[in-house]
Parts: structure tokens; sequence; C-alpha cells
């Protein structure tokens, strides 16, 4: 993957294959370190599926659970000298999957973030019935986006309508402007 | 300042249109957004069709979306379009560019874009 942002992508389809009702997207970043979180309230992972989906010979073609996406995402973690960790439990009240990434940004071979503003917008056009919380906090500030107060707003008008698309790009873009002149 | 009055408003305006559009769509454009297909370069593919198709006023015929992997990997993006009535067209590799012609001719004009098609890479 050329951006961290489509990594990201690529996770947080599972988490809406995983029958997630709400995703949290979090990036913090710290000094050197980036970490990526996200938290799903999917069906989760059993141990034993668990141990496997590091394995990129291991695949789940017939239930499209994973596949290459933690691989590529563990790879590209570790080649900064940072970690992966994926928690999962499919206990009845508790269950969901949270995948935790650890970066280092002034290593030679860390991947750049890219264009998330780019995800979360086909993220939500991709997903409109299911919600997504959006955190992306910096030494400057933070960029937040909640779609379950977009959805409370547009009583029942979709969220993958065009014109609330491209309103969802014009917020985040002035968001980003926002941080970047503080 | 992009705020949530704006969004309000957004609401407005197309809560009656909402009613409209259902049921009316006829053809389907999907694209493959899994591992595969994002990492070689899905996303703005996607970006594309579904700003051509609505700054192109097509958007009451036409629904854009997302699928898996549709098991050619190697010839990712991958977009398949279904029209009412018609066989389905495969396009391969397809980029952000590729996707406002296929707009333009194939939605728009009603000719495929053969060059792009999937019969035409083996």
């Amino acid at each position: 993957m050329k951006e961290l942002s489509l990594n990201i992508l690529d996770i947080t389809e599972n988490s809406v294959k995983a029958g997630a009702t709400l995703t949290e997207i979090s990036i913090i970043e710290n000094g050197d370190t980036l970490t990526i979180v996200i938290k799903d309230d999917g069906c989760g992972m059993s141990d034993e599926i668990l141990k496997t989906v590091e394995n990129p010979f291991y695949t789940t073609r017939i239930t499209r659970k994973v596949g290459l996406g933690i691989p590529l995402l563990k790879m590209a973690a570790e080649q900064t000298g940072g970690s992966v960790k994926i928690v999962s439990n499919t206990n009845v009240a508790t269950h969901g999957t949270t995948v935790t990434a650890n970066f280092f940004k002034n290593h030679l071979d860390f991947t750049p973030l890219g264009d998330i503003k780019e995800t979360i917008v086909t993220l939500i056009q991709g997903h409109p019935d299911t919600d997504f919380l959006f955190i992306h906090q910096t030494q400057l500030g933070e960029v937040k986006l909640d779609t379950r107060e977009l959805r409370a707003v547009l009583e029942g008008v979709p969220l993958d309508t065009y014109e609330v698309i491209v309103w969802i790009k014009e917020y985040l873009n002035e968001q980003y402007q926002l941080l970047d002149n503080r | 300042m992009k705020s949530l009055a704006e969004l309000q408003a957004i609401k407005d305006k197309m809560k009656d249109k909402v009613v409209i559009r259902e049921g009316v769509s006829t053809t389907r454009v999907v694209v493959g957004m899994a591992t595969c297909g994002i990492a070689a370069g899905a996303r703005p593919v996607l970006s594309a069709f579904v700003e051509a198709v609505n700054e192109g006023g097509l958007a009451q015929t036409v629904t854009v979306s997302q699928t898996g992997c549709v098991g050619l990997c190697q010839y990712e993006p991958i977009v398949e379009v279904y029209e009412a009535g018609k066989e389905k067209v495969t396009y391969v590799k397809m980029t952000a560019d590729k996707a406002k012609e296929v707009v333009e001719k194939h939605l728009k004009g009603g000719k495929v874009v053969t060059e792009y098609t999937v019969a035409n890479c083996e």
C-alpha cells in the first residue's frame, strides 16, 4: 500500500463486513509516533481465527473476513520499528475487534498517511447505513467527524447522497486547513 | 465554514428527491474495494465515478457502489457495469481518468469502451 490511509480503508472494510454498527477510527500523532486504532462492535473473532489473521497464507475466501490486509498493515508498522496488536472477542454483550498499529514517523521506511479524508469519504459512501467516528489528533489539535451527529440532522436522508458526500469532503478539508493554520 | 445548519438545508432540499430516486436506477456501477483493489488504486477510481456520475447529471439512473474481491486480482482496479437487459461489462486496470471516460462514453453515450474491458486485456 502506498499510503497508510489505504491500509485504514482496507482494515475498516473488515469491520463493516463483521457487521459493525459503529467503527471508531483514531489517528494519534505524538512526537515521533503515529498510532492508528480501529475499534469496531462487529461480531469479533475467535482465538483460533485471531491466531491466523497475521498469516498471509491464511485465507477466508468463503467468509471474506480477512486476507492480506493485516499482514500488509503489520509489515508497514514493523518496517518502522512499530507493531500491530489485535484484540477481539465474540461475547454476546461485548463483541468486537480493536486493531492498534504503532509507527515511528521518522523512520526511513515510514509510509506516509496520505489522503485520509478520501478514505473516510469512501467508507461513508460505501457503507451509509453504518456509523463511523473519526478522530485525528496531532500536537496542533484535532479533526473529528461523527456520522451519528450527521445522521441526526439528516433525518432519513441517506449519508451517501451526493450533496452530503460533498459536504463531508468540504467539511474535512476545512477542518484540516484550520489545523494547519494553527 | 461548513456548519450543521448547511447540512440541514441539504436535508430539506433532498427530502422530496429521495422518494423520486428510489426504484428508477437502471444502471449499477460496482467498484472492487477488497485489499487487492485498494492496493491497485481503486479509491480514486471510485471517487471519480461518484463525482462524474453526479456532476454529469446521471444520479437519477446510475448508482455507484462498492464490492469485495471479484477474483481477478491481477486486473484490479476492476469495475463492473450492470445495465438492465444487457450483459455485464467488466472494466479492468482502471484509473480515475479512464473512469471519467467510461462515464462519458458508456454511461452517457451508450457505447462500451472496449479497449478497457477484460476481454481486451488477455
